[in-house]
């Protein structure tokens, strides 16, 4: 499965558009997170939990996009955009969407 | 009187150990940003060439605190308004580790080109009403490998 934020794949022919397909995940953190950011925000400086924390529910919310391109019979996914939105005090909601394509 | 000895040391702590830690965060950046120079990177939505290329999607993202002392002249500094210089360097600073992350998934990737990179901002919002716990930076794009 080819993902990208391009619109054309160089070489490619878009054979089939197959509409829009998205993936969503909705992430919280943990009360130990929590702690050590509330220690880091005296010093300031990367909060490496909740770098990780985001990074994972991006990439899931990216494979289950994949996953729903799988199952329109997809090849590749273009146009792929993310974005993240707090839902409630330490929760956000992960989107990713793009356009499944089948590339000939 | 407690408090506000507490409030003077998380101050002082804040600047004290947030400027020793801004600046060899900055010389880190400063060294990478010469060490990836070479990978280019585009705001456009077409790659320059049209040649049939790998193409792969890459991102870098990164949490970041404001320090104490910060918070606190920022917050003073929001009474008059006008610019919070100390936001501007820690956003600054964010923004560029975000793209040397991105940058590093796409040399491992054996990438010499991104394109269409896209910028985004989220800020965590704290259990207090108004607060705030960090801010998430995200940099992504395409990358065009071989």
């Amino acid at each position: 499965m080819l993902v990208t934020n391009l619109e054309i794949v160089p070489g490619k022919r878009v054979g089939k558009h197959l509409g829009l397909v998205q993936g969503s995940t909705v992430r919280s953190k943990h009360v130990g997170k929590d702690i050590m950011a509330g220690l880091k925000n005296i010093v300031g400086g990367e909060l490496k939990g909740y770098t990780d924390l985001l990074k994972e529910a991006r990439d899931e919310a990216t494979q289950r996009m994949v996953k729903q391109a799988e199952t329109v019979g997809a090849n590749a996914v273009l146009n792929v955009r993310y974005s993240t939105s707090s839902i409630t005090q330490g929760a956000a909601e992960m989107l990713a969407y793009g356009t499944a394509v089948f590339l000939e | 009187m407690i408090d506000l000895a507490i409030f003077a040391a998380l101050v002082v702590i804040g600047y004290v150990v947030g400027r020793i830690l801004e600046a060899r965060h900055y010389r880190s950046i400063r060294e990478r940003e010469q060490a990836y120079g070479n990978i280019m990177m585009f705001a456009s939505r077409f790659p320059p060439t049209l040649d049939p290329l790998r193409q792969d999607l890459v991102a870098g993202s990164v949490v970041v605190s404001a320090d104490y002392f910060k918070v606190v002249v920022a917050r003073l500094q929001g009474i008059v308004g006008g610019r919070l210089k100390t936001y501007e360097s820690l956003l600054d600073r964010a923004r560029r580790e975000a793209i040397l992350r991105m940058k590093e998934e796409a040399r491992a990737r054996g990438a010499r080109m991104i394109v269409n990179v896209k910028f985004q901002t989220f800020s965590i919002p704290g259990r207090k009403p108004g607060s705030l716990v960090g801010v998430e930076m995200l940099a992504y794009g395409t990358a065009l490998l071989g």
